[in-house]
């Protein structure tokens, strides 16, 4: 295999796992602090999808054209109403399940994940929506046929998920709000008689990864153009690996299970065969419980007493 | 009824046998109930309104001129978002529940196959409009048309294309894995074998639908350094697939099945520019037929423009009637026997069907995509 192919596949695999660590980031903080899985968080991505086609008509429709300001209006604007979402379904769907056994959320989270989808299917639409290609900036490198390549938005992708990532470890590791989270997901009583607003840090947990998701969802719309109401689906199974190959809880981890998945997903169909490329990936994950149970990253589960 | 006088009781049942005479009209027991089916929501819902307006353009022209032996036809919507599971529980609604004499549907041909076995337990008439695979009409079910043609014939169409006209070297061949995409990539890939071409496929692999990152699969195809790719599949992947191949610079022939042929393309690939040069094949253009042109005006002069399968499902409503005005009765196997052995004219002109349920004459037509993101007839 030449050079410029399998750089690449790596470029490929790079930009795919970034979007799979950024939306495993919801999965992991939701379940490192409250020890549940947030199935809704795919549609909260896929939500979050529309809204950046929706932004964009409507700053388009108002007459500006300078680029830049539309994608951080667009950006801002969705991030805000996406991290809504993120709040508004934990406060109605999980916060009065708090007491209950560990099953009920869980219910729960599917049955809003389908209120999301069909919501949107029946208040958008059931057809494929886009938007036009607006940023056709590549960066290349080599020579005629052989170059390897990389869309500004790809690169955009890259750099955005590992500043992410970056920025909420040094959040949960230095802030006080961090401090708050960690002794949440510690003990959740005994924060709460230390004068932690428990319910409020989950909240924000909440919020957080709904903004991570924003994030995902106006940079994978920019990259691939198109939408529909089932994408959250797909891909949100997707994170959901990379989070549990990483680690469930574990922020670092939701990147390394991503960066793996994406790598691993391009590689696998570059060399091999693009059929098995879901079953190469899965092997992999059944392989890394069995050997480590907790994910690569993940802390070993100590049995409280 | 006794307290009523004479003159008043006559009234009474005078008004009482006019109300039933008109209830008659529009009540469930006088009309006669036809089912139709296919992506009504999902990734294909496209394709589920293009049957749904066809025919219902054609039970109102058919119940303004008297219906069916004076009945009206009410047409039953079934929902299967091309879900092979959701396509038999449909089947089994709208025999079950909603009590059908027959069926236009559905679409996917991953969804008609199960659907129709359904539907020949219960020998019910049902005519696709748009299912292409062979197997659909190859198993022996004696009430299964379609009014479309079939995939070992769309295929070869392309492939002679392929070989002929754009005279590829390297051919890469991608399909979505199911039954309709797989099937319509094997039969182009069988005609190259018998053009003996078959040693210039230098790949054949399969994505997976609901995806919309193809960019490992493009790098392989430029690594293969294929001219030529064709895809069997739908528009929902063919858009991203095609915008990705373009975007990582790869100049090649894009070839795909009627599948992909919709103006959704343009979207889903994210731009007119994506689709530009893009062959299709598909079923004639139907808006292009003399005897279509009636109805498609009065179809845009309602808002509606019958691109794609429309006029097909119109057709096969048509066929629906005309059966059952000619074999009168609504037994689906002589229903069955009447199509079979009668020419009916339709919207697309006369059909006529072979003992499986195939169309006796079909015509395939290339198509290529404009740089305005819309499709014209090559000739």
């Amino acid at each position: 295999m030449d050079w410029h192919i399998l750089a690449q596949q790596l470029v490929n695999g790079l930009t795919l796992g970034s979007i799979y660590g950024l939306i495993a980031i919801g999965y992991t903080m939701v379940y490192g602090i409250v020890g549940m899985i947030n199935f809704a968080h795919g549609d909260v991505y896929m939500v979050s999808a529309y809204l950046t086609a929706i932004c964009l008509a409507v700053l388009f429709s108002f007459g500006i054209d300078s680029l830049p300001f539309a994608l951080l209006a667009t950006l801002a604007t969705t991030l805000l109403i996406t991290a809504a979402y993120g709040w508004t379904i934990e406060r109605i769907a999980y916060r009065p399940l708090r007491g209950a056994p560990r099953l009920a959320p869980l219910i729960s989270a599917i049955g809003m994940s389908l209120v999301l989808q069909n919501g949107v299917q029946l208040s958008q639409g059931a057809k494929t929506q886009g938007v036009p290609s607006l940023i056709p900036a590549t960066l290349r490198l080599g020579e005629g046929n052989d170059f390897v390549q990389i869309t500004l938005v790809q690169l955009m992708i890259i750099v955005v998920s590992l500043a992410s990532m970056a920025m909420l470890t040094w959040l949960i590791q230095r802030t006080s709000l961090g401090r708050q989270c960690r002794a949440t997901q510690q003990d959740r009583r005994m924060a709460a008689i230390l004068g932690i607003n428990t319910d409020r840090i989950i909240s924000t947990v909440f919020v957080i990864g709904a903004a991570m998701a924003a994030i995902a969802g106006v940079l994978v719309t920019l990259n691939y153009g198109s939408f529909d109401f089932y994408i959250g689906f797909v891909t949100g199974i997707k994170a959901f690996t990379a989070a549990v190959l990483g680690g469930i809880g574990s922020l670092p981890g939701a990147m390394l299970g991503g960066l793996i998945l994406g790598l691993s997903e391009a590689l696998f169909s570059g060399m091999v065969n693009t059929d098995y490329k879901d079953v190469f990936a899965f092997s992999l994950l059944v392989l890394v419980l069995i050997f480590r149970p907790t994910g690569l990253l993940g802390k070993p589960e100590v049995e409280k007493v | 009824m006794n307290h009523l006088s004479f003159p008043r009781r006559l009234l009474a049942v005078a008004l009482a046998g006019g109300l039933s005479s008109l209830s008659g009209l529009a009540g469930a027991a006088d009309t006669i109930k036809i089912g139709v089916a296919g992506p009504m929501t999902g990734g294909y819902a496209a394709f589920g309104e293009q049957f749904w307006r066809g025919a219902s353009q054609a039970a109102e022209d058919i119940n303004a001129a008297g219906g069916i032996g004076g009945k009206q036809i009410e047409l039953v919507k079934g929902d299967d978002a091309c879900e092979p599971k959701q396509a038999t529980a449909v089947a089994n609604r709208l025999l079950d529940q909603d009590k059908v004499a027959a069926v236009v549907g559905h679409f996917c041909s991953s969804s008609t196959i199960p659907a129709s076995e359904v539907y020949a337990d219960a020998g019910v008439l049902v005519i696709t409009p748009g299912s292409t695979n062979p197997k659909v009409t190859e198993r022996g079910l004696p009430t299964m048309f379609r009014m479309c043609g079939r995939d070992d014939q769309q295929g070869p169409l392309a492939a002679d294309f392929i070989v002929n006209e754009l005279k590829a070297k390297k051919i890469a061949v991608v399909h979505d894995k199911d039954t309709y995409g797989q099937g319509i990539a094997d039969a182009m890939r069988d005609r190259l074998k018998e053009l003996q071409a078959d040693d210039r496929v230098v790949l054949y692999e399969g994505l997976t639908r609901g995806e919309k990152d193809f960019n490992a699969l493009v790098t392989k195809i430029k690594a293969a350094d294929a001219d030529t790719v064709y895809f069997g599949g739908l528009y929902n992947e063919a858009g991203p697939l095609l915008r990705q191949l373009r975007e990582q610079g790869l100049k090649v022939n894009f070839l795909s099945g009627d599948g992909s042929l919709d103006p959704a393309i343009v979207t889903t690939a994210g731009g007119p520019q994506f689709v530009e040069g893009a062959y299709m094949t598909s079923v004639r253009e139907a808006r292009n037929i003399p005897t279509s042109q009636d109805v498609v005006r009065k179809m845009k002069e309602a808002g509606f423009d019958p691109a794609g399968f429309t006029l097909y499902a119109y057709a096969s409503l048509e066929a629906i009637a005309a059966s059952m005005n000619g074999a009168k009765t609504g037994d689906g196997m002589k229903l069955a026997e009447w199509l079979k052995s009668h020419t009916v004219s339709t919207v697309l002109g006369p059909k006529s069907w072979d003992s499986k349920g195939d169309l006796k004459e079909t015509s395939f037509s290339l198509f290529i995509w404009g740089a305005d993101g819309n499709y014209k007839e090559m000739q």
